[in-house]
């Protein structure tokens, strides 16, 4: 026994001592290229939030992993996949930049996708929601980290259906993402014995629903489910109410919704509003803490995106400073060995068709009576296990996995 | 003979640039300048407004994008479909469009290609709001791989020159003549017995197939064709290196599109990244309340009064 | 009954009519300033949008700071930015006087740009949300289909500021000289009266207006840096459909613009956003001149 254990230790020691001999820090530095969305749509649940929650793991190094310097370069993609191919082949081809991260928008992580693939690069997409990433999409170095469509769909779909909401109505944003959307929450909300009565798109982004609204409310469903998000939910949300349609007793189910748009939406209305969350920054002692710090910064408490860019860096950082390289095959493979745990997640596993796979939470808008500050907005109503929430790796359609 | 030394220079420039700067930098460059050069053409040289130009960029953009990957045409086949389509797309809207002048042609161009930015947006083909992605460069000829970004430079150099040659021969033929006299005095032309419409729609047609070669080669560079090269703020932006870079100078539009294409890299990568679009608006401003020359245009003049 | 035939309930097409409507209200009250502004400025505003999301702004800014609420901002965020609008006017609009009409273009849609881009950076682009004023929250059942009492509120007071508008350019002395400046501005000159100031009110009337249609907008869609981003460009198409001749050639093309795309949106949702376009398309071949405008 003792033979064998220090055959293991020695076994191990010549391993390490290897993998220091053949791996090293690329350039001598560890550079990150975090991506956002800085000025528009998106830019209050992503944008420069995600800048500091990226730093904030940064920082959590002292700014140094396995003995080099890490640095952070950052763009704003303006939700323009163009702009985010472009920044990121130079980044690669000229910047030195060893992983891409943040991604908001689908068609920005898409985007960048297809230049990591060619450079061997890690991509750490947060922002982007499509579950076609880590299926069709799929890229072997593309990491899908805070949420996906599908996570969305079997939280809020599934939990809505069981307290008998088992007739929708879709008002889809008229793009992929919409698209995507809507086909998760159809399958759950079919398997699960509902109903799926139609569908209206809407031209994206739309500042006016009531029309939208009046064409659900004829449709006679239960439950008008809203495949779209940010500004689009809010106003769909708001014309829902205006027109009666709450008060007539249809219900609205809003599929992607952050702690922004509540407040956009304003409690009052929102109220009874059930979601499905990455993270609330009021769960326990460690996300307080983590949220307080964050809160000091920028004046606002964290959504999933940016709680989740951290732990996606954070994570990166770890696989670093274990193996001593900053070569993509190396940490990608630690990283996927080890379990993601910080603040964000709790034994989160990365698997290899990219997907990290985490509990999602079921959350409901609190009234303003039982609020007590403007940002005490949410219930956390149940954890929904992360193989739930995001499906067995079987199921996934990644040709790479 | 002085501006063929001037070409020489710039030839001799464009051939080292990318050894000193990053090439796609260099090739999106060229692709804003051939798109700002074209669309000069209607505007600097027949004095029409157009506010929909990103219709054309875009619309080639798109259908370059869908003939290389689903097609699976060669490059320089699926950038010459690209081109054409936005050929008949700006047949189509200059039919409608020329049939009001001034303001109303601002207006119409820029309604119609909101129309087909919507088009656009719900077409399947496009890929909406996620942008048509993973376009493949291909080879040059069957046998230039392009994916190397020095040949696939140099390719889009060729193109640039092609076109900037056609718009360079356009402008000083009879027909340039004509449509100058046109933007000048409309009515002095019909009166000289010109069919006046003609002359626009034929310019408007080549403004917008030549912008859609840009748009179909940017695709390639790219590899993606998206939603903004067919929304207005592009065609507000050519409009705007094409008024920077100097109204109706045949260098001006290039060096408005070096200018903007520089300022966007370099504001995007810095803390004044969130203020891109208002520093651009102030551009604006700035050069049609006292800068209405633009830069070529000035220059010019500097050297008319010194001499 | 037909509309039940159409597989349509009633409810559904005249709610989706009154929705039109209200659009129609927003299209005419913008495009009723821009014919005003292109009237004596021949100038097409394309800040005209931006104006619009300034109007909303200041209707957030005036019930916060000032405490006036909705009905005092009704009044007070028009002035606002009006007089915004005749700072513009009076430093930058002006110097384009005697140069291609397409730089008044240009210019504006520059400056759309700047007031545009600072709000989006010091609002972000979620939107604030603004409540409807308490006496006009909820609505009646009217059988046939569900009136909000703000949705009611917003046409009659656009029609009324139509009607106004039209009452003070075609009754009114001052309506008479605006009319002349139109006509002939240099004679005008001559017979004492002041073009140049009259210039700078008709331009702050039409941003007041575009101000007010942004109030009137802000409970309904959200107070958004981009609200008018898109909308101004549809106005534009309606401009060039109805011609920017008249007065109630601007109303009534916009209020029709608005219904055709309501009824759009109960046959054929995913066309309502170009449909207007396609109008404009068939006008144009039909009647270059546009619907009221005089042929040239």
């Amino acid at each position: 026994m003792k033979l064998f254990k220090a055959l293991a230790t020695g076994v191990s020691a010549a391993a390490m001592m290897a993998s220091a001999a053949t791996a090293e820090i690329s350039d001598g530095v560890v550079k990150i290229g975090l991506m956002s969305d800085m000025a528009s749509v998106y830019s209050d649940v992503a944008g420069q939030g995600t800048v500091v929650a990226a730093q904030m793991a940064i920082d959590e190094f002292g700014g140094k992993v396995a003995g080099a310097p890490i640095e952070m370069v950052t763009a704003d993609h303006q939700n323009k996949a163009d702009i985010a191919a472009n920044k990121a082949r130079e980044w690669g081809d000229t910047g030195q930049v060893d992983a891409f991260a943040e991604l908001v928008t689908t068609s920005v992580a898409l985007a960048v996708f297809e230049v990591a693939k060619q450079q061997n690069k890690i991509a750490l997409v947060s922002g982007a929601a499509s579950s076609p990433l880590t299926n069709d999409a799929c890229i072997p170095t593309g990491l899908h980290w805070t949420y996906n469509t599908r996570a969305l769909a079997v939280g809020t779909g599934s939990a809505i259906v069981k307290e008998g909401g088992d007739s929708w109505y879709f008002l889809t944003a008229d793009y992929a993402f919409g698209e995507a959307l809507q086909r998760d929450v159809s399958a759950v909300v079919e398997a699960e014995g509902g109903k799926v009565l139609g569908a209206a798109k809407h031209p994206f982004p739309s500042s006016d629903f009531s029309s939208f609204v009046l064409q659900a409310q004829a449709s006679g469903a239960k439950i008008i489910g809203l495949a779209n998000a940010g500004g689009d939910t809010v106003n769909a949300i708001k014309a829902a109410h205006e027109f009666g349609v709450v008060a007539a007793g249809q219900k609205i189910a809003g599929l992607l919704v952050f702690l922004p748009n509540v407040k956009s939406i304003g409690q009052e209305v929102a109220q009874g509003l059930q979601m499905t969350v990455s993270f609330y920054w009021d769960m326990d002692d460690e996300t307080r803490a983590w949220s307080e710090k964050f809160y000091e910064k920028t004046g606002a408490q964290p959504t999933g995106i940016q709680a989740g860019t951290y732990s996606a860096v954070l994570h990166y950082l770890k696989a670093i400073e274990a193996t001593g390289s900053d070569d993509t095959d190396v940490v990608l493979a630690k990283m996927r060995e080890m379990p993601v745990n910080d603040m964000f997640a709790k034994n989160g596993k990365l698997r290899t068709d990219g997907r990290m796979v985490h509990d999602m939470y079921l959350a409901e808008v609190k009234a303003p009576a039982d609020s007590k500050d403007e940002w005490d907005l949410l219930n956390i109503v149940r954890t929904i296990p992360g193989e739930e929430a995001f499906g067995p790796l079987s199921e996934s359609t990644c040709p790479t996995k | 003979m002085n501006s063929k030394i001037g070409y020489l220079i710039a030839i001799a420039l464009l051939l080292v640039a990318p050894l000193l700067i990053y090439p796609v930098f260099l090739m999106k460059l060229l692709c804003f300048a051939l798109f700002a050069s074209a669309f000069n053409l209607i505007l600097g040289y027949g004095g029409l407004l157009s506010f929909g130009h990103a219709a054309f960029f875009g619309g080639a953009a798109y259908v370059t994008g869908h003939a290389i990957k689903v097609w699976g045409l060669p490059t320089e086949l699926g950038i010459l479909v690209g081109a054409g389509a936005a050929c008949v797309l700006g047949f189509l809207i200059g039919l409608l469009a020329i049939r009001r002048q001034g303001i109303y042609f601002a207006m119409i161009t820029l309604a119609m290609a909101q129309m087909v930015y919507f088009l656009f947006i719900s077409a399947d083909f496009t890929g909406g709001e996620n942008g048509l992605q993973g376009v493949p460069r291909g080879t040059a000829l069957g046998m230039i791989d392009l994916q190397n970004n020095l040949n696939m430079y140099y390719f889009v150099l060729a193109i640039f020159a092609i076109g900037y040659f056609i718009i360079a021969r356009a402008v000083n033929s009879p027909f340039g003549q004509v449509l100058s006299a046109i933007r000048d005095n409309e009515a002095r032309a019909t009166s000289l017995g010109y069919d006046v419409d003609r002359y626009k729609l034929l310019a408007f047609v080549l403004s917008a197939t030549l912008a859609g070669l840009a748009g179909a080669t940017k695709t390639v560079v790219f590899q993606l064709a998206s939603l903004t090269d067919a929304h207005w703020h592009m065609s507000g932006e050519v409009v705007l290196m094409t008024l920077l870079g100097g109204l109706g100078t045949i260098a001006g539009p290039a060096v408005g599109a070096g200018i903007i294409i520089t300022l966007q890299n370099y504001l995007a990568s810095g803390p004044l990244g969130a203020w891109v679009p208002v520093v651009l608006g102030v551009i604006f401003v700035i050069c049609v309340l006292a800068f209405r020359r633009g830069v070529v245009g000035e220059l010019r003049e500097l050297m008319r009064k010194s001499f | 009954m037909l509309t039940d035939l159409l597989g349509f309930p009633p409810q559904v097409l005249f709610g989706q009519l009154l929705l039109g409507l209200i659009n129609g209200a927003f299209y005419a009250v913008l495009s009723l300033g821009l014919a005003v502004i292109f009237g004596l400025l021949n100038i097409v505003n394309f800040a005209h949008g931006a104006l619009y999301m300034l109007g909303a702004f200041a209707t957030l800014a005036v019930t916060k700071y000032l405490g006036i609420g909705y009905w005092g901002a009704l009044i007070v965020a028009p002035i606002l930015v009006g007089a915004f609008g005749i700072i513009l006017e009076r430093t930058m609009l002006r110097r384009l006087a005697g140069v291609d009409h397409l730089y008044g273009l240009l210019l504006t849609f520059g400056l759309a740009l700047v007031i545009e881009g600072v709000f989006v950076k010091l609002f972000g682009s979620s939107g604030l949300p603004y409540a409807a004023p308490k006496e006009l929250q909820g609505g009646i059942n009217l059988g046939f289909m569900f009136l909000p009492w703000y949705r009611g509120w917003v046409v009659v007071a656009s029609i009324a500021v139509c009607l106004f508008t039209w009452y003070l350019f075609e009754r009114t002395k001052i309506g008479a000289y605006l009319r002349a400046g139109t006509e002939n501005p240099t004679l005008l000159q001559a017979f004492g009266v002041n073009v140049p100031l009259l210039t700078t009110l008709a331009y702050g009337y039409g941003v007041g207006l575009a101000a007010f249609a942004g109030v009137l907008a802000a409970p309904i869609t959200q107070v958004n840096p981009l609200m008018g981003s898109n909308l101004i460009i549809v106005v534009f198409a309606v401009v060039v459909i109805g011609g920017m001749g008249s007065i109630m050639g601007a109303v009534v093309t916009g209020l029709a613009m608005g219904i055709i795309e309501g009824l759009t949106k109960v046959f054929w949702p995913e066309a309502s956003s170009t449909v207007i376009f396609v109008v404009m398309a068939i006008v144009l071949v039909l009647r270059p001149a546009g619907l009221f405008g005089k042929t040239a």
